[in-house]
């Protein structure tokens, strides 16, 4: 495409300088919380979104269930019980602060958006009646409806509330801005954040952000073993844009990270092997409690955590005799005894033949209500399922009445995948964090999937609301800093470099994108090995120092994905120091390394680690540094508890 | 465009994310500001159908869809190897009552 085709000013040469007291990088759930709750300390915000902030992250287009609401009217369950699970249920290996943050304060950000313009109540009683229905409330509930702390929800409605409220509380949006990296400046010892550098994703135009404080609010990686040149956007769960480029730019700045060895059997990739998420036949999350049945239309039986049987729908949604609650329906990701809910048996369970495949999830015998919230509320609620999977499918004539779903995989995976195919899920490894969700860059607070251990909508909202309120508190006691010239001229050179090349010699974000996933699929598979991992390092370097200064972008968009796909190769090396670093297997880190000896090394412990001007430094934490998860939140949060105390 | 002109240029994408109807489309823009990706780019002239200039990217979303004042204007289709079977349950029954 020549440029005067290109339908937006082309600006590489312009540059614009915005000065304020509260940063905020990234405009998704913990984004738009974040921001509006430094608003409403007084702040003068500014918020910078890749995309459009309206609808945009992970959660933008909508969101079917809340987790962990321990504090709303219903539950049965207490914030530090429903933390403790979550630890013990990956050994530890979890954040502690974050999900304590999440189980306590999430309800009070429910009523936060429903005060916005979000729907959580069924207003027009549409579910009178259902079990999992609390008729004086409205409020609907999921999975186990005992003990009620996780929400059915109307997350289409959100993002758009968020936005009207970010309007009215005059927070500065600046959309379709690549945050590119922070401004920092040393101080003795200590490194403070004091902006970032910015890149208009139409235009090219350069941005420098001034702040008191910033708050970090991006994706977790991905794209780093899964890729396709052919249908990148369907490469991974997350949306395309949502690559994690904090993760890249806080390594670069000296930001702290941990957990970063842990990744999962790849999951969801539909641009090969898996089917569009919540749009094929399975039981688990959105799905749940959907009947199974085998190729003859026979019923999987349900079975508790302790192999009974279970006889009616409705004890799907009950904990097992002696246990107090579940914490999701079906055994998503090996849940422990304590928690472990309701799942049907197990494929290796029918393996003698009593059942045919293909599996099929059948809603046609479920009671209307349980059916209708799952196709109707549910599915038209999930992110990126109202049109593309309930229009789409009632629309060829999908009858849920009638109808059953095939499934292409076993539990919530619709796929199958090869070993060395991988990726960020299942609390994936992100910002080191303390009480103030403070990184170690000081002014930089971190919210939602740039943490270490996070997860979902209620994860992000929460911290996102929390780390706005403690990020405007330290920019009470801080100064707007000049940055350096030299940070920001090197930072345009960086940038605008592949500009420069010639389109005929070059490569594009999609060779390199292609060539990161495979050196990572060679070198850093399900089985770790020391010496493939410094291969791995070498040839991620060699991209580092060579291949770079090769590659080429037509226009700010393609620069844009280019940029994305520089921080995915510092994403990698990452992953691959923090692979390193760590000598011990860990079932809940999901790791592996070969001829690993020394079991006891680093166990329960969190291994962190650090860039500090090209060096890598490591220390360890035991996993539970954060102490007593309510003593110390209620000590850093005197406060909010002042002004935010429920009377139940 | 001639038929010599498109076969020199043509290469079909691996998939059609998103389909606009050009004669529904009222060239409003809203799906090309909502598009989280910026896959679309406005028509060349005003009053033209937004591009889809970058198909592959598509996170298949939906939002362009949601955004669309016009129903049927924009349709999202998923790659043909994406989209799900579904049976119907009678005809499981049956399969079994006829072995």
């Amino acid at each position: 495409m020549n440029e005067n085709s290109w339908p937006y000013p082309l600006e590489y040469d312009k540059e614009e300088t915005i000065s304020c007291e509260v940063l905020v990088l990234g405009g998704g759930i913990a984004g738009c919380m974040a921001a509006i709750s430094a608003a409403r300390e007084g702040k003068n915000v500014v918020l910078v979104e890749k995309g459009a902030t309206k609808m945009s992250g992970a959660g933008g287009s909508g969101c079917d269930h809340w987790e962990s609401a321990a504090t709303n009217p219903c539950s049965k369950v207490t914030p530090e019980e429903l933390t403790q699970s979550m630890l013990d249920d990956n050994d530890g290996y979890n954040n502690g602060i974050s999900h304590y943050i999440e189980c306590r304060e999430g309800w009070d950000r429910m009523l936060d958006i429903e005060k916005m313009g979000g729907k959580i109540r069924d207003t027009e009683d549409e579910f009178t009646g259902a079990d999992f229905r609390d008729d004086n409330s409205k409020l609907m509930f999921a999975y186990d409806y005992e003990n009620c702390f996780t929400l059915r929800i109307w997350g289409s409605t959100f993002k758009p509330a968020m936005y009207k409220e970010l309007k009215r509380l005059g927070v500065k949006i600046y959309d379709r801005i690549m945050v590119t990296s922070l401004l920092t400046t040393k101080n003795g010892d200590d490194i403070h954040c004091i902006g970032a550098t910015g890149m208009h994703t139409r235009t090219g135009k350069f941005f420098v952000f001034k702040s008191k404080s910033s708050i970090m609010c991006m994706s977790r990686p991905a794209r780093i073993w899964l890729f396709s040149a052919e249908l990148p956007g369907l490469a991974e769960f997350r949306p395309t844009q949502c690559i994690g480029d904090g993760h890249a730019m806080g390594w670069r700045a000296g930001a702290e990270f941990t957990m970063m060895e842990k990744s999962v059997g790849a999951e969801f990739s539909a641009a090969g092997r898996s089917y569009p998420p919540y749009g094929a036949g399975n039981n688990h999350n959105t799905w749940y409690a959907a009947s199974m049945i085998d190729a003859t239309g026979k019923e999987i039986p349900y079975a508790d955590r302790d192999g009974n049987i279970l006889k009616t729908v409705s004890d799907r949604f009950k904990p097992a005799k002696g246990q107090k609650y579940f914490m999701k329906g079906g055994n998503i990701d090996d849940a422990n005894y304590e928690i472990d809910g309701p799942e049907t048996l197990s494929l290796d369970k029918f393996a003698e033949g009593t059942y045919k495949i293909p599996l099929y999830a059948d809603l046609s015998t479920l009671p209307e209500a349980e059916r209708k919230v799952i196709w109707g509320m549910m599915i038209g609620e999930e992110g990126k399922t109202k049109v593309p999977i309930y229009q789409n499918y009632t629309r060829a004539g999908f009858d849920p009445e009638k109808h059953v779903l095939q499934c292409y995989g076993t539990g919530w995976r619709s796929g199958q995948f090869l070993p060395q195919e991988r990726q960020l899920f299942g609390l994936p490894g992100g910002f080191m964090n303390d009480w103030q969700l403070q990184s170690n860059l000081k002014g930089l607070f971190v919210a939602g999937d740039a943490l270490y251990a996070s997860n979902c909508y209620g994860h992000a909202a929460a911290t996102g609301y929390y780390a706005g309120r403690h990020a405007a508190k330290h920019a009470d006691n801080a100064e707007l800093k000049e940055p350096s010239i030299e940070q920001i001229e090197n930072e345009k050179k960086r940038i605008y470099a592949p500009l420069k090349n010639n389109p005929a010699k070059s490569i594009g974000w999609k060779e390199l994108n292609m060539g990161i996933a495979k050196t990572m699929q060679n070198y850093c598979g399900d089985v770790k090995h020391d010496e493939l991992l410094d291969i791995g390092l070498t040839v991620l370097k060699e991209y580092e120092e060579d291949i770079l200064s090769q590659t080429f972008a037509y226009n700010p968009h393609e620069l844009t994905r280019l940029l994305e796909v520089f921080d995915i190769l510092t994403n990698a090396q990452i992953i691959l120091h923090a692979s390193k670093a760590r000598k011990n297997n860990s079932k809940s880190l999901c790791f592996t390394k070969a001829g690993s000896t020394d079991e006891k090394a680093s166990e329960k412990k969190l291994i962190i680690l650090k860039n500090e001007e090209g060096k890598i430094k490591q220390r360890e934490l035991p996993v539970d540094f954060f102490g007593n998860l309510q003593e110390n939140y209620e000590k850093h949060n005197t406060d909010y508890l002042k002004t935010n105390s429920h009377v139940e | 465009m001639s038929n010599k002109l498109q076969a020199l240029k043509a290469e079909m994408p691996a998939a059609n994310p998103i389909i606009i109807d050009d004669e529904k489309c009222i060239a409003c823009n809203k799906c090309v500001e909502i598009c989280q990706v910026d896959l679309f780019i406005p028509g060349p002239e005003k009053g033209t159908s937004p591009m889809v200039l970058y198909p592959g990217e598509c996170w298949y979303c939906g939002n362009c869809v949601v955004v669309c004042p016009v129903e049927g204007a924009i349709t999202l289709r998923h790659p043909l190897m994406n989209q799900a079977r579904w049976v119907a349950k009678s005809d499981l029954l049956k399969d079994i009552k006829n072995k």
